[in-house]
């Protein structure tokens, strides 16, 4: 039994604390200022950081330069830590990159089944179905189910390999380069590369698919 | 434990339902959860696994039907009350502050940038050579604690093999319950969807876990 399982964790069942989540967040952060425990500052720059400076368009200049440099993909390949911290990318929740590499025959999916491990150096916060049940079961059982749930359809004899993060390291999916690209730049192919295809529920775009997909999109 | 965290193979939940364009955030509060719960953290008077596990210990029923950053939240309150930084009635029922305990540190604006760059690695030298080496045949224990573990329970009993010897690490086990980091070697050990679903295995699917060496028997 755990140490700290004191009566305490059964006062919390009033569900009525929850049901205005704005209102106990609120509270929340107003007693913690109060007692000089935490500085609301801190918060505006946490949330500004994951806002504006750390999201997948890291992870996208990674996979590129993966795409176009042999020598890094070697890199990334052995010592994935070291590689995505040479672009500038490293820190909370990548203190322990690996990189798994997509092929023809080979496709990679990354989930976390007991809470929600991502690599937030290189994808930034994860998005919320990431979180949720309905991924975290079926991702590890039935993944093809899971990848047409995102419009992806993978050749029958495709084999599957599903990476439960359930320690301290944390998965970069390289997609496989789209065809057609050769003769596109690194900041170019950057932009084929999708959040979820780093994650393996998406595959990268052809450069005609990201010209039909609106900007926002994007 | 087995907790209402540990959903690998549950059914039921329906399908993924990705949101296109989805925002960082749903709602203001959500930031501001986000921020507490990093600035909470960075007092340093609870682990990532002691967090972990107080998210993993709220009722299934509540586990379940919460957002994330709720469950966070739910969490966050438990861990402060626990380590005396406020009391129930501060939290709920709008007391008047008291003393608490006192921080080790507060996390300032100035210091976000240092403190996420710095992140907490938790890679831990041990005396030890590795118990296995890649190709080798394991078996996962078939336990079930009632503390915090990071071995899911479809992945229990199940035999696989060792991938990558992957480095040694704190061992959530012991550290989630104040008993110290006692870092092991962790192991890339992958299973054939065969070993572990049976006859509804998906044809070429393999999945693997990173499991902690006191995980693993030989086979």
């Amino acid at each position: 039994m755990s140490d700290h399982h004191h009566h305490d964790d059964h006062d919390h069942h009033h569900d009525n604390h929850y049901s205005d989540m704005q209102a106990r967040v609120k509270a929340l952060e107003t007693l913690l200022t109060a007692k000089g425990l935490i500085d609301p500052a801190a918060i505006d720059a946490i949330v500004e950081t994951y806002e504006t400076k750390v999201g997948p368009r890291n992870g996208a200049q990674v996979v590129a330069k993966a795409w176009v440099d042999a020598e890094f993909r070697d890199w990334l390949t052995r010592d994935a830590t070291a590689a995505i911290a040479s672009l500038g990318f490293s820190g909370r929740q990548g203190e322990h990159m690996r990189a798994v590499f997509n092929a023809p025959d080979e496709h990679n999916l990354v989930v976390c089944t007991l809470c929600s491990c991502y690599p937030w150096s290189v994808l930034g916060l994860p998005p919320v179905w990431y979180k949720a049940p309905a991924y975290r079961s079926r991702a590890v059982m039935d993944p093809r189910g899971v990848l047409a749930e995102f419009g992806v359809t993978l050749p029958e004899d495709t084999r599957i390999r599903v990476w439960d993060s359930t320690a301290e390291l944390r998965y970069l999916v390289v997609p496989e380069r789209p065809a057609g690209t050769e003769r596109l730049n690194e900041a170019a192919l950057a932009a084929l590369v999708t959040r979820d295809s780093m994650i393996g529920t998406g595959l990268a775009l052809s450069p005609e698919a990201l010209a039909l997909q609106p900007e926002a999109a994007r | 434990m087995n907790g209402p965290h540990d959903l690998g193979g549950q059914m039921g939940f329906g399908p993924v339902a990705p949101e296109p364009n989805e925002p960082y955030f749903h709602g203001d509060w959500e930031k501001r959860a986000l921020g507490l719960t990093l600035s909470c953290g960075a007092m340093g008077h609870w682990n990532l696994d002691e967090s972990r596990h107080a998210r993993e210990s709220i009722p299934p029923a509540d586990y379940l039907s919460a957002s994330y950053y709720e469950i966070w939240i739910r969490a966050l309150d438990a861990l402060l009350e626990r380590h005396g930084f406020a009391t129930h009635a501060e939290l709920f029922d709008g007391a008047a502050p008291t003393p608490g305990t006192r921080p080790k540190r507060v996390l300032t604006a100035e210091n976000v940038a240092g403190v996420l760059a710095r992140g907490g690695p938790c890679d831990r030298p041990v005396d030890a050579d590795p118990r296995f080496a890649p190709g080798a045949r394991v078996r996962t224990r078939n336990f079930h604690p009632a503390g915090h573990t990071r071995l899911p329970r479809y992945a229990r009993g199940k035999i696989g093999t060792v991938e990558t010897v992957q480095g040694s690490f704190v061992f959530p086990d012991d550290n989630a319950h104040g008993k110290g980091e006692n870092p092991q070697w962790v192991y890339t050990v992958v299973f054939d969807a065969a070993e572990i679903w049976g006859e509804s295995a998906a044809p070429g699917l393999t999945i693997s876990i990173d499991a902690w060496e006191s995980y693993l028997e030989p086979v």
